[in-house]
């Protein structure tokens, strides 16, 4: 039995990326990756470096990474939308502002996806799909035809992606699975104020996927965010759980689950 | 001229010209000359449809969209709409104002009862009565609010599309204001997507001095993200065969084959419409497919940070 924390977008979130470290060496897990999106959103970006690497987690890149590792304008996550793109901007100079040059150069170092072979099984892990780092993968928008094209076109048995912010995973014919793998970095638009990482657990025969919920300390992320001087939107849907920004990607069905 | 060939990388996106050109309205700015009877394209047989969503379900599709004309005119449209959702996400393109109540529920009974999402986009053209009414005849804003309205009682969030027809220091008060007259008429979490205005059918002559000889070549597709293009990830069927993109309907060189199986090749870009994805991405979809985002400048490429 091999077993996996699997982390998804940390968004500056050093608090809740020590809570979900300290969970995930509680329950055993042999290794810890990180499906990229270091940055983003929330205060301080250079605390998380020296946790992923005294944790020794393995991390690939995601956009928000490649575009401060490029030194690009902003962030590849395509809002047209004005609103959203006003808070992208904010949330995106901030991070570039703050992220050290060493930690940009590391961020260079990072491969865009990663293969395991785990108990016999083909694992690739990747930010947002196999075939694009941006490209967001819903649950309400993942048809089964479409996950097994994808399956089918990486040579992999279970797939692992982040990116949109919400977990979900899909059971798959011949025991093939897709993971999205939620995020850290913020709750995910159901009013509650926890966040989550995936358990992926494996043996010869079985493939267990567990989604856990993570407690920190919101009240002292919002105060760090707050000093920081990040927007007053920013900090409300740390302490409510619900999105106020960025909404324009969401399709119906997630989107109908949200607040705004 | 050496017009670049673009081949298609996966079909992501199916589309069905569902009503063919049939539409009850003829919007100043249609792209494909829609309107009440014309029948340049007609209706697509319910069968057809479902053949085309299996091949291309095995093909393993990524999302559905039905288009027209308008897709409402087509009298067996909920039963491919829940055909479709049985297969892939599935979106409706429509004007919205043959949605009554019975009709809004239908389709919200539909959608909840749907593993993906559905997703109704109805089109306006200005935030005030006057501005659309001026595009899509008189008396369409009041009908289209309404239907909006209905729908958003029913539970369903409505994309509402807009085509850009302002500058853009104008575009946050312009946005801003189309939200509050969404809100006054009762849809209280608008949804909002915008459109560039597009250089084909009636707006090519509508705007005269658009210009007519901006292609696409080769150089500036070096280093360009492919994928923007929808031709790269997209079909559409019409009852007249298989053409490259929504767009292209009125262009013989883009009618590509009798059915998807036999649709699959290559397609110069040889129209200006083309230039349209290169610029603002897949426009067509509900999310641009924009790789370079916001930042991006109008050649496509990807700007610094200073």
């Amino acid at each position: 039995m091999k077993r996996l924390a699997l982390f998804g977008g940390i968004y500056n979130n050093c608090r809740a990326l020590e809570a979900a470290l300290a969970d995930a060496r509680r329950r055993n897990a042999d290794d810890i990756y990180c499906l990229g999106d270091l940055g983003a959103f929330g205060p301080c970006p250079d605390r998380v470096y020296p946790l992923l690497r005294e944790h020794g987690v393995q991390c690939i890149q995601g956009n928000y990474d490649n575009s401060l590792a490029g030194g690009l304008a902003d962030c590849q996550c395509g809002y047209t939308d004005p609103r959203d793109n006003y808070f992208a901007r904010i949330s995106y100079s901030y991070t570039f502002k703050n992220t050290s040059e060493e930690n940009k150069a590391w961020l260079r170092t990072l491969p865009a996806t990663l293969r395991l072979e785990v108990e016999g099984r083909r694992v690739l892990l990747c930010h947002g799909s196999p075939r694009k780092m941006n490209e967001f993968l819903w649950e309400s928008t993942s048809p089964d035809c479409f996950l097994e094209y994808l399956l089918d076109q990486s040579n992999a048995d279970i797939v692992c992606a982040t990116h949109t912010g919400i977990k979900w995973h899909r059971t798959l014919p011949r025991n093939r699975h897709f993971i999205n793998v939620g995020v850290l970095g913020r709750p995910e638009n159901d009013g509650r104020t926890n966040v989550w990482y995936t358990l992926l657990s494996l043996d010869r025969a079985e493939v267990e996927v567990e989604f856990i919920p993570v407690e920190y300390d919101f009240h002292a992320l919002a105060s760090d965010m707050e000093l920081e001087g990040l927007p007053e939107e920013f900090i409300e849907t740390i302490m409510t759980g619900w999105w106020t920004t960025c909404l324009e990607v969401l399709p119906h069905k997630e989107r109908a689950r949200g607040k705004y | 001229m050496n017009f670049p060939e673009i081949v298609l990388s996966h079909l992501d996106n199916l589309w069905f010209q569902v009503s063919g050109t049939l539409c009850n309205i003829a919007c100043a700015h249609c792209f494909n000359n829609s309107g009440p009877n014309v029948r340049a394209f007609g209706f697509l047989d319910a069968d057809r449809v479902r053949s085309e969503i299996e091949y291309a379900s095995r093909a393993g599709v990524k999302e559905i969209f039905f288009t027209g004309g308008e897709p409402f005119l087509h009298p067996e449209l909920l039963d491919m709409l829940s055909f479709a959702l049985e297969h892939a996400p599935t979106t409706v393109l429509t004007n919205g104002m043959l949605i009554n109540d019975r009709l809004a529920e239908r389709l919200a009974q539909i959608e909840r009862s749907a593993r993906y999402s559905l997703e109704v986009r109805v089109s306006l053209d200005g935030y005030t009565e006057e501005m659309n009414d001026a595009i899509r005849g008189r008396g369409v804003f009041r009908q289209t609010l309404a239907a909006i309205a209905r729908l958003s009682r029913q539970g369903l969030l409505p994309l509402v599309t807009i085509v850009r027809t302002w500058s853009d220091d104008e575009e946050l008060a312009t946005l801003a204001a189309f939200a509050d007259t969404l809100r006054a008429a009762g849809y209280e979490r608008p949804r909002i997507k915008v459109l560039p205005s597009l250089p084909l059918g009636r707006e090519l002559e509508r705007k005269a001095g658009t210009p007519r000889d901006e292609l696409l070549s080769g150089e500036m597709l070096e280093g360009f993200d492919r994928d923007l293009l929808m031709c790269s990830n997209s079909r559409i069927v019409t009852d007249r065969g298989i053409w490259v993109c929504p767009l292209l309907v009125l262009m013989p060189d883009a009618r590509l084959g009798m059915d998807l199986a036999h649709a699959r090749t290559s397609y110069r870009l040889a129209h200006n419409a083309c230039v349209t994805c290169y610029r603002y991405g897949t426009i067509c979809g509900n999310v641009s497919a924009l790789i370079e985002g916001p930042g991006a400048q109008s050649d496509g490429s990807a700007v610094k940070q200073s």
